[in-house]
């Protein structure tokens, strides 16, 4: 099935905010979640650019279910209308989900495990014929395969560490944008990393090390803000 | 919910299997800065990650208390790395591992371990500990003639052609260390004859002293495959510079140098003086680690750009800590670097003396004496400048009365390291040497 998701990004918008087991999920289905506070902007951001996002997660238990249905509504109302939404729900709140179903294309009770959800997005991506639900993410001559963790520059393998292997699965499934490296050492090494932004300078240049002399270029610095893959 | 480490093993073993990995070494460092390895295969590298190897630290040096001989290596996934210099189909991989007793807690021999914990004091005050070292060393047609060892590139026969081989065996190291992630700044012939220098980008210290372990690994392994003997050795010709380990050091507060500061005239901090003055202070009795070698003292002499006397200054290639100019555009790049080290040393044990000294400075609010003048190369003993220590036994004894060393290294290692390096000292002071017999034979 092709459909208007073809060329979407791998990014997932999470309403209102991100919590660990949401990034977690997103990380197995190889796929980079990001916090959406304000609904009203994301909608602005999706009229604008609708292959801009894989999917959107609302998450009930953070807000009110009024307000997550609020949100799905909004996302519906779009044109061409948003799809696919998941639902997060408290166990109470199932109730909430009937006579609602247009509004959104699967749900999870909040226990799920992240496997779970991870499972469940990628379904609702294959089904909306999204290629972000492919697991090798190619640019250029480089190939990240998501589901052995193997990458390949020019067909030769490249030999990462576990970080080293993050960073670049992150860079390549958000290529043309700029990353600040505060954005990278969130979304990449996580919260509680210590080390700050040099984190960050030394682990590319470790990565441009290994992607050769020729292949450097793929990740170019940005002055004073950051990165850009791509 | 999966934790990063359970996602990491998850990486290292699926890597294991997409890359037909054959063995995994796990290395470690002993008290002298030896790399060590066992070698596991993939079938028992899962439970190695999670429960560590188990083995009798009473064979390796320094590893040994009487009472409890076993120790486990447990790997440190986030440096698991394939050895590039393996074929395709028999892949080999490396991880670093600390050592802790079998009840798991850090064994205080480990050097790796001591260094960690030195880091996290600097942490707990908000500072991140960035190094850059330079390695020297040599290349030589042999390890095992007797007499003084031969240069590769002063070889009688066919120059150009052992040229050749030089040059690409030293852009082929550079080239597989790049390939492991080893950032490399420069490299190039040094003054010496067969010498060659290595200089590495920074990085956490922590880090730093895993790679210094591997490039000195890496140098000598691909030496070897080209019939070529590499040599880390502090002075192994007499009359020539010896191999130093010149290391650049920058402490960061969040994601700010801490060492620069626009108003002064140095360009530096109130707290880059404060480290400086440590660094100062306390280098007699660090020198015993950062040169641990009989051999080593043998370099530190007057006249081969090897620091004498205890002093720092600007741009000023002879003094023991130099302040380098950075340029306007470039102030983040502020650093100082500490001349004394070889590349002998024990790179955990060196980093964790040198941020020692210089956050006792910081702690302790130390005074920056003058910055030195002159060319202290040529300046002989009269100078009023204090000296480092001239011998492996000066360097020992004044690290045996040091309080610092004690609370750095802690008890285990000190008493250990004393008590091999004064063993060192007896054997060297026993040795009747070719000088003695040129000299006196004829003569007495």
């Amino acid at each position: 099935m092709s459909g208007p998701g073809a060329d979407r990004t791998r990014t997932v918008a999470c309403i209102p905010a991100l919590t660990d087991e949401l990034a977690a999920a997103g990380r197995l289905a190889g796929l980079l979640a990001e916090a959406a506070a304000d609904v009203a902007v994301l909608a602005a951001r999706l009229a604008a650019a609708p292959n801009d996002l894989a999917a959107v997660v609302v998450d009930a238990t953070r807000c009110s279910p009024a307000d997550a249905m609020a949100a799905c509504k909004l996302l519906r109302r779009l044109d061409p209308p948003f799809a696919p939404i998941l639902v997060v729900v408290a166990l109470e709140q199932l109730d909430e989900l009937s006579l609602r179903d247009e509004l959104f294309d699967d749900f999870f009770v909040s226990s799920a495990d992240p496997r779970e959800l991870a499972a469940r997005l990628r379904h609702v991506l294959v089904q909306s014929g999204s290629t972000a639900t492919s697991s090798v993410v190619e640019h250029a001559e480089l190939t990240v395969n998501l589901e052995n963790y193997q990458a390949t520059i020019a067909g030769r393998a490249l030999d990462l560490t576990y970080m080293e292997y993050e960073l670049l699965r992150f860079f390549a499934t958000n290529p043309g944008r700029v990353l600040t490296r505060e954005t990278l050492l969130n979304r990449v090494w996580g919260y509680e990393y210590y080390g700050g932004a040099r984190t960050v300078d030394v682990h590319v240049r470790r990565l441009r090390a290994k992607l050769g002399e020729e292949h450097a270029h793929l990740i170019s610095t940005v002055r004073s803000v950051g990165y850009r893959f791509g | 919910m999966t934790s990063v480490s359970e996602q990491q093993a998850n990486y290292v073993l699926r890597v294991v299997e997409e890359r037909r990995i054959r063995f995994v070494q796990l290395w470690f460092t002993d008290v002298l800065g030896r790399l060590k390895a066992f070698h596991v295969t993939p079938a028992e590298l899962e439970d190695a990650l999670e429960e560590g190897m188990t083995f009798d630290g009473s064979a390796i040096d320094g590893f040994s208390r009487v009472q409890e001989a076993d120790v486990l290596a447990m790997p440190d996934l986030d440096t698991f790395q394939l050895l590039p210099w393996h074929t395709e189909g028999e892949g080999v991989a490396r991880v670093f591992c600390d050592i802790a007793t079998v009840d798991g807690a850090p064994f205080e021999g480990c050097p790796r371990n001591r260094l960690r914990r030195i880091l996290g004091g600097a942490h707990d005050e908000g500072f991140t500990f960035f190094v850059a070292p330079e390695l020297e060393f040599f290349y030589f047609d042999s390890l095992e003639s007797a007499g003084p060892p031969h240069p590769v590139d002063l070889g009688s026969y066919f120059d150009l052609g052992t040229d050749n081989v030089v040059g690409r065996l030293r852009r082929d190291t550079v080239r597989t260390l790049e390939e492991m992630g080893i950032p490399v700044e420069h490299a190039q012939h040094e003054d010496a004859p067969g010498q060659h220098e290595i200089d590495l980008r920074y990085t956490d210290a922590l880090t730093m002293a895993d790679t210094v372990m591997t490039v000195r690994h890496v140098v000598k392994e691909l030496a070897r495959q080209v019939g070529v003997a590499a040599s880390f050795m502090p002075k192994p010709l007499a009359g020539v510079q010896g191999s130093g380990m010149h290391t650049h050091l920058s402490l960061w507060r969040d994601d700010t140098n801490a060492f620069f500061d626009d108003g002064d005239r140095y360009g530096l901090s109130p707290l880059a003086h404060q480290f400086i003055a440590g660094l100062l202070t306390h280098a007699k009795e660090i020198t015993a680690i950062t040169n641990q070698w009989v051999n080593s003292y043998k370099r530190l002499v007057p006249g081969n750009e090897a620091p004498v006397h205890v002093s720092w200054a600007r741009n000023n290639r002879s003094a023991l800590v130099r302040v380098p100019t950075v340029k306007k555009t470039k102030v983040t790049s502020t650093r100082l670097e500490y001349r004394a080290p070889d590349s002998a040393a024990n790179p955990y044990l060196c980093f964790a003396v040198i941020l020692a000294a210089g956050m006792a400075g910081i702690r302790g609010g130390y005074e920056l004496p003058p910055e030195a003048a002159g060319n202290l190369f040529t300046h002989t003993e009269d100078s009023d400048l204090p000296m480092l220590p001239t011998s492996l036994k000066e360097a020992t004894d004044t690290m045996a009365g040091s309080e610092l060393l004690h609370e750095t290294l802690g008890e285990h290692l000190v008493e250990w390291f004393l008590r091999n390096k004064r063993a060192e000292w007896a054997a060297y002071a026993e040795t009747v040497t070719p000088f003695e017999l040129d000299r006196y034979l004829p003569l007495l």
